[in-house]
């Protein structure tokens, strides 16, 4: 495998506890040496980046994304999304299990996982937590593991009884793995559209109450806590609700192994974003109020939030040009993620840049224990996202490289722009100035 | 360390505008109406109602609409069919039931369709909250709203609106944002699943009446009062038809319920309007429905046949209000949308 050099750069690793000017060498899919401006060794035959005036960091994790095979290539393939992943900064993702069929089997966890499937960036399977995620009989967590699952879960069909989620955690806890749960207790949100309150009395649609998220979430740190002695991990998907950042947080205080993720539509966007039936503001969790929205920002300022994930969910066009309580909820968000999280996390809200990039590598790749990922110290992967911080620019969902321009931020202002994305030290991705 | 929240300077992003420009001609929701242009359409609905019909008949003459329906309909589908016929329009019915929307067809491609049939405009009716908007930006037609889902019915607000009018402000001939004041009106019952109540407290308190909503907490949720300004909600039945110069009945939607548990003997108990109620509680005020009816259950068949009953009266008032609101379809913004 060729060399790499990326030189003249701006190395932000937050995991290495490093903001400083370096060169870096990338040799066999690794970080091979990291020398001060120019003073790298063994470049003989390289290629060289030059990454003068721009920001080298660790290759962007999104630990939840839908890429939709096997089963759905019509609204997206491993190829498209993971193209979509690499021209978003992104190096790693992982694929939530509810494709069809569910993955719920070491095969199609490798199948996932297969060069057949033109992956641009790294793909982590996540195995469904139980068979067809029917929330009934519990799927073996060691196979799934072994095959290459980084975690488990039945995503947007949480697990609503208390003993098998019980018996999730502990078994999952048994041989490492993390428990994903999308916190909606579906009894409470049947024939739902969007967040319940003032505006979806408004618009005449059925309201998915708060109650719905927290409350489930409430009830997995309880079963969460009755099982401490197992280390058991609990992972809250996509969190919407204030109340569910403060249960996260006070688990914490707790001492438990509770983690939670934000998606940046959920920071950014409230309910009155749904307008007059916008199906791209239609996803699961809904758009919740303002004060929900500013919880969400606070949970990210204050450090309770553990990782920003996108819910990367396409669909077909013709999918979402359906009334509103017939569209599939879900929206695209690979591409606009770090634009989003620099424009407003960082230069709005003032969260400083190595704790932004952390948000979005270092801590995801230790919530699923990526081992190498995440940071460039020397020896790591050479997963590599290299952007100008300082590049405005507008995003065009009809320039996707997704299969799906189902986005409600086509037509955003986005801060930092990505030039290259390095994937175990080849190049998936280049857009020079 | 970390630096401390600061909601209240938070800058966020502001929600979206409008988000295509409608056609001038159409009706989606009563907000899309100033007050003046209500006072238009209802000046023009009397009007239209006093022409000879030989003569009314040239208005619109041969000009093509269609009525796409998706839920069952009497009252509303005939009155806009009778009143684009007496502007000389020809109509078309279109129905869930006996078209290629039972094939599967969705309301864009059924949209679509009508307009390459030399459809004008679309009179739609259907099961889903927000589908006049859909079918409003890829036919690129005037589209009427005439009923959508649980959202909004804006042409019955209008028709109800004549009616309040003729009965407790007989003299006024131009409405402004004052002409209601002094009125309470009051929506009982299944608010929650109905657009005739939505579209009623969005329209009633521009013309300066209050608005009391009246329910069980099961088809009246707490947060219907924040719809907007002149909303209250009041759970007393009779303390509300005690404040009431017009009371609107509405019906229990078995068919939007939902799994929703109603002790319907209950609900009578508390929010049927009796003869023995009215007599007690609102001796002069009108009673309105905007139907269909079910006597007995919200409404006791002496009362809506009563003298204070208006339901009849609403009826007719559709199809002149329905002429106006055609007319203004076909005729708002000729030359097209810009």
């Amino acid at each position: 495998m060729t060399a790499l050099v990326i030189r003249g750069g701006h190395l932000i690793d937050p995991a290495a506890g490093m903001d400083a000017a370096k060169d870096i060498l990338l040799k066999d899919g690794r970080v091979a040496e990291i020398a001060g401006p120019g003073k790298l060794k063994h470049t003989e035959g390289a290629t060289v980046v030059d990454a003068k005036g721009l920001t080298v960091a660790p290759g962007l994790i999104d630990i939840h994304v839908h890429l939709r095979e096997p089963g759905q290539g019509y609204k997206e393939t491993i190829a498209t999304g993971t193209a979509a992943a690499a021209a978003g900064g992104f190096t790693a993702v992982a694929a939530m299990p509810n494709t069809t069929p569910v993955n719920d089997s070491p095969e199609i966890t490798r199948w996932m996982q297969a060069p057949e499937r033109g992956a641009q960036v790294r793909v982590f399977p996540i195995g469904a937590a139980t068979r067809g995620s029917k929330g009934e009989t519990i799927n073996d967590f060691a196979a799934l593991k072994s095959a290459g699952a980084v975690a488990v879960t039945d995503d947007g069909r949480p697990i609503l009884k208390d003993n098998i989620m019980r018996e999730t955690l502990a078994a999952a806890a048994r041989v490492g793995l993390t428990v994903i749960q999308h916190a909606e207790d579906t009894r409470l949100t049947q024939g739902a559209s969007m967040n319940l309150g003032p505006a979806s009395f408004r618009l005449g649609l059925r309201g998915m109450p708060p109650e719905a998220e927290y409350g489930l979430v409430e009830r997995d740190i309880r079963l969460v806590s009755e099982l401490r002695d197992t280390h058991a991990h609990l992972h809250v998907a996509h969190t919407s609700t204030a109340a569910a950042v403060a249960a996260v947080r006070q688990a914490r205080r707790n001492g438990l192994r509770v983690t939670c993720e934000v998606a940046p539509h959920h920071f950014l966007l409230t309910e009155e974003h749904v307008g007059l039936y916008n199906t791209h503001a239609k996803m699961n969790p809904p758009l919740r109020s303002a004060a929900d929205r500013d919880a969400m920002i606070e949970g990210i300022l204050d450090g309770v939030v553990d990782a920003i994930a996108t819910d990367h969910a396409p669909h077909a066009q013709h999918e979402k040009e359906m009334e509103f309580e017939h569209a599939p909820n879900g929206i695209t968000g690979l591409e606009t993620a770090l634009g989003l999280c620099l424009r407003w996390l960082h230069k709005e809200w003032h969260l400083p840049l190595g704790r932004v990039l952390s948000l979005l590598s270092a801590q995801p790749a230790a919530l699923l224990n990526l081992k190498g990922r995440g940071t460039l110290a020397v020896g790591s992967y050479a997963d590599v996202v290299i952007f100008d911080p300082k590049a405005e620019w507008t995003y065009r969902a009809v320039e996707t490289k997704s299969k799906a321009k189902n986005t409600p931020f086509d037509g955003w202002e986005m801060l930092g722009k990505v030039r290259w994305t390095i994937c175990e030290g080849r190049v998936t991705y280049t857009n020079p100035a | 360390m970390n630096p401390q929240p600061r909601r209240r300077t938070l800058h966020t992003p502001a929600p979206p505008a409008s988000p295509f420009p409608y056609h001038p001609g159409s009706l989606l929701s009563i907000l899309d109406l100033k007050v003046e242009d209500v006072g238009r359409l209802l000046a023009r609905a009397t009007e239209l109602e006093k022409q000879d019909p030989l003569k009314r008949d040239r208005i619109l003459s041969k000009r093509r609409i269609a009525l796409l329906f998706y839920e069952s309909s009497t009252r509303t589908r005939t009155s806009f069919e009778l009143a684009a016929k007496a502007l000389g329009a020809d109509t078309t019915l279109v129905s869930n039931l006996s078209s290629s929307i039972e094939k599967g067809e969705s309301l864009k491609d059924t949209g679509l369709t009508l307009r390459a049939l030399g459809a004008e405009a679309i009179i739609l009716r259907h099961n889903s909250s927000g589908s006049a908007w859909l079918l409003e930006e890829f036919a690129r037609l005037p589209v009427l709203n005439a009923g959508d889902g649980m959202h909004e019915h804006p042409t019955q607000a209008l028709l109800d609106l004549r009616t309040i009018l003729a009965h407790l402000r007989p003299k006024v001939r131009e409405v402004s944002a004052d002409t209601l004041t002094g009125v309470t009106v009051t929506i009982v019952g299944d608010i929650l699943h109905s657009r005739v109540a939505r579209s009623n407290m969005l329209l009633l308190p521009r013309l300066g009446a209050r608005v009391l909503l009246c329910g069980p907490k099961e088809l009246l949720p707490e947060l219907a009062a924040e719809i907007g300004p002149g909303v209250q909600i009041e759970r007393d039945f009779e303390k509300a038809m005690r404040e009431s110069q017009a009371i609107m009945m509405l019906r229990i939607q078995a068919e939007r319920l939902s799994g929703l548990q109603l002790d319907l003997e209950e609900y009578k108990a508390h929010y049927q309007l009796t003869g023995q109620r009215l007599a007690a509680h609102a001796p002069k005020a009108i009673v309105m429905h905007p139907g269909p009816i079910i006597r007995g259950m919200e409404i006791t068949a002496g009362v809506a046949d009563g003298v204070q009953s208006t339901i009849l009266e609403q009826v007719t008032n559709g199809v002149a209000i329905r002429m106006a609101v055609v007319e203004r379809a076909l005729t708002a913004g000729e030359g097209g949308r810009a």
